[in-house]
């Protein structure tokens, strides 16, 4: 039986109606339709699985959404979105629930946000749950957050759940150094069982930083560097023939490769919930070319018709996009 | 008159800086720093204002294409923009400008646009000199100047050297610069010296990279607070990608050229409003 909204929208993020666009308002106006009984988060939620619901009502919803996603289909839709997960604190204490539930609510919003994508054809998720700078925080909530984590992914490594049955591959992009080890062993765990996925792939960043990612892959470059002469001078002691001096240089490719997002394409869309502008060391070598959006909308609340609203953004904003990602292609 | 804006809203805007007009005199050169924070206007406060304020100046092209212009014309005027937003910085306290003149995408306009804009800059930055030196303005360039005329690169050089000692004002033009490469050529010297044995892999850390940078060294105007970026695009477009890592970023839709003091003072105040907690929580 699906659950309507059991609380006020606290939203107060609307759609502008561009009036330049005007073939936009016949999908906002279905939108708005859409918006009292689209699922949405409910903090009373025990499991990720409750999340798929049955029923008639269930099934009704399904069938809207997945005529709006046809809708959308029409245009260019993204590969790859990234998120940065801002306003679960503020959600809470807006709910007057418990602080450290915020961000349970918050990784029920990125369970949900995960089947929206992979219903949409969105193959690759990214998500910023936390900085190496929010270690600097109140120990109690930090404490709580690596519980919360440990305890997400013992329960997604024990039983049937919704990661295996999107087939999703799972990452977690970080320093893993700085965890504890519970924490540790059960992402290096998840990582492993689920490698050989082949469905969406969800990346979460966790403990992370881009600057320190962009010098990890420095140090790594220069090493495999210092390695590379070394082999070739001890290929000289064996009397072969001698390759210094004509080596390439260093790309961005050779970078690219000791990233973290190896083998992932850069994001297409960058949302930071919660309002904010700005992008607190995140990704910040991939999302060159990515469209930024900050919606005023906290995490939590982040559902269906704003991640709709953000591919839409998106679509419109893909021609100028695509040059500037061309031009740099021919240029790097 | 920003075309962009509904009549409306410009009007709002307009009432303001009216007002903040009468109120803030040319600044005198000279003046000191106690004299020029009172010439600020009424909306901003001295003492949360960004340190450094990066702009990446889009629109010329769009703003010529709109009035029926050549685009020489439209980066003509995106030329006054920029000396009224380094006048305005002057004037109001901010300590470091970085604007974003050419991007190492941008070589691949056409010829003669391109060979129109290295005049520009060399004409700017040679005509320029005389007033950063009475206003203490310190002028650099980074970006790949292997790609630059020469002659814009010697203008460079030496109006680098002339202003070296200035301290009003830090104004660093980035032409021909791409976020991106800035992180390569990191990596490369790097490399080198890993290979010169002088430096081992494990020692890497950020502020050693950070110095290896072309916007090193990296003290505490380096990193821009603000990064402001005109005509309506949401993105970073390789621009000091390391660099804006906790930067605010504000889009506008103003065009460049039309960028005005009623933009930077909008820009400056949601600066102020901004809650910047660097991943740490207040308590």
């Amino acid at each position: 039986m699906a659950t309507p909204l059991s609380y006020p929208s606290s939203d107060p993020h609307m759609f502008p109606i561009c009036s330049r666009d005007n073939w936009l308002s016949l999908t906002v106006s279905m939108e708005g339709f859409l918006t009292s009984c689209s699922p949405s988060v409910n903090p009373k939620i025990e499991k990720p699985e409750d999340m798929v619901k049955t029923g008639v009502l269930a099934r009704f919803q399904n069938f809207l959404r997945k005529c709006l996603i046809a809708v959308i289909s029409y245009g260019p839709m993204p590969n790859h979105i990234a998120f940065i997960m801002d306003g679960n604190r503020r959600y809470a204490k807006c709910r007057s629930i418990q602080q450290g539930a915020g961000h349970r609510v918050g990784f029920f919003a990125v369970v949900a946000n995960l089947l929206y994508c992979y219903e949409m054809g969105v193959k690759y998720m990214t998500v910023y749950a936390f900085s190496i700078d929010n270690f600097k925080r109140d120990p109690k909530e930090v404490q709580s957050l690596m519980q919360l984590m440990e305890e997400k992914i013992n329960e997604v490594l024990e039983k049937q759940s919704v990661i295996d049955k999107l087939n999703c591959k799972v990452n977690f992009w970080g320093n893993l150094e700085l965890l504890r080890e519970p924490a540790r062993l059960a992402a290096q765990k998840l990582m492993a069982s689920t490698a050989g996925n082949t469905g969406p792939v969800l990346s979460v960043c966790i403990p992370y930083n881009s600057t320190s990612e962009i010098v990890n892959a420095v140090s790594e470059v220069c090493a495999e560097r210092r390695e590379m002469l070394q082999g070739e001078r001890d290929g000289d002691c064996n009397g072969q023939a001698a390759n210094s001096g004509v080596h390439p240089e260093i790309s961005v490719a050779d970078l690219d490769r000791h990233m973290y997002s190896a083998g992932c394409p850069d994001p297409d869309i960058v949302i930071r919930t919660s309002g904010e502008t700005r992008l607190s060391n995140f990704l910040l070598w991939q999302t060159t070319f990515s469209h930024l959006q900050n919606p005023d909308t906290l995490w939590p609340d982040f559902s269906f018709r704003h991640l709709v609203w953000a591919v839409l953004q998106y679509q419109r904003a893909y021609p100028h996009l695509e040059q500037n990602r061309n031009l740099a292609k021919k240029q790097l | 008159m920003p075309l962009s804006r509904s009549p409306a809203a410009s009007c709002q805007l307009l009432a303001p800086s009216r007002r903040t007009r009468l109120l803030t005199p040319y600044p005198r050169a000279g003046a000191t720093p106690a004299a020029e924070a009172s010439l600020l206007p009424g909306a901003l406060r001295a003492e949360s204002l960004p340190r450094h304020v990066a702009v990446v100046m889009d629109g010329n092209a769009r703003w010529a294409r709109a009035r029926g212009l050549p685009s020489a014309a439209g980066h003509e005027a995106g030329r006054r923009a920029l000396e009224e937003t380094v006048r305005l910085s002057r004037a109001w306290g901010v300590r470091a400008l970085t604007a974003f003149a050419f991007s190492h995408e941008n070589w691949s306009r056409p010829k003669v646009e391109v060979e129109f804009l290295m005049g520009l800059f060399e004409r700017v930055i040679h005509e320029s000199v005389a007033e950063f030196l009475r206003e203490g303005i310190r002028l650099r360039v980074i970006g790949d100047s292997s790609r630059l005329p020469v002659s814009l690169q010697r203008t460079a050089r030496e109006a680098e050297e002339a202003t070296r000692n200035n301290s009003q004002l830090d104004l660093t033009l980035a032409i021909s610069y791409s976020g991106r490469r800035d992180i390569v050529q990191a990596c490369r010297s790097l490399a080198q010296k890993v290979q010169d044995k002088v430096l081992r892999p494990e020692d890497i850390d950020e502020s050693l990279f950070a110095d290896e940078l072309e916007t090193s060294p990296a003290d505490e105007l380096t990193y821009p607070d603000l990064l402001i970026r005109t005509s309506g695009e949401l993105r970073l477009s390789n621009f000091m990608l390391w660099q804006s890592a906790y930067s605010e970023l504000f889009f506008t839709d103003t065009l460049w050229p039309d960028f005005g003091e009623d933009d930077y003072l909008e820009a400056l105040v949601s600066f102020q409003s901004r809650d910047r907690r660097f991943g740490v929580r207040k308590l």
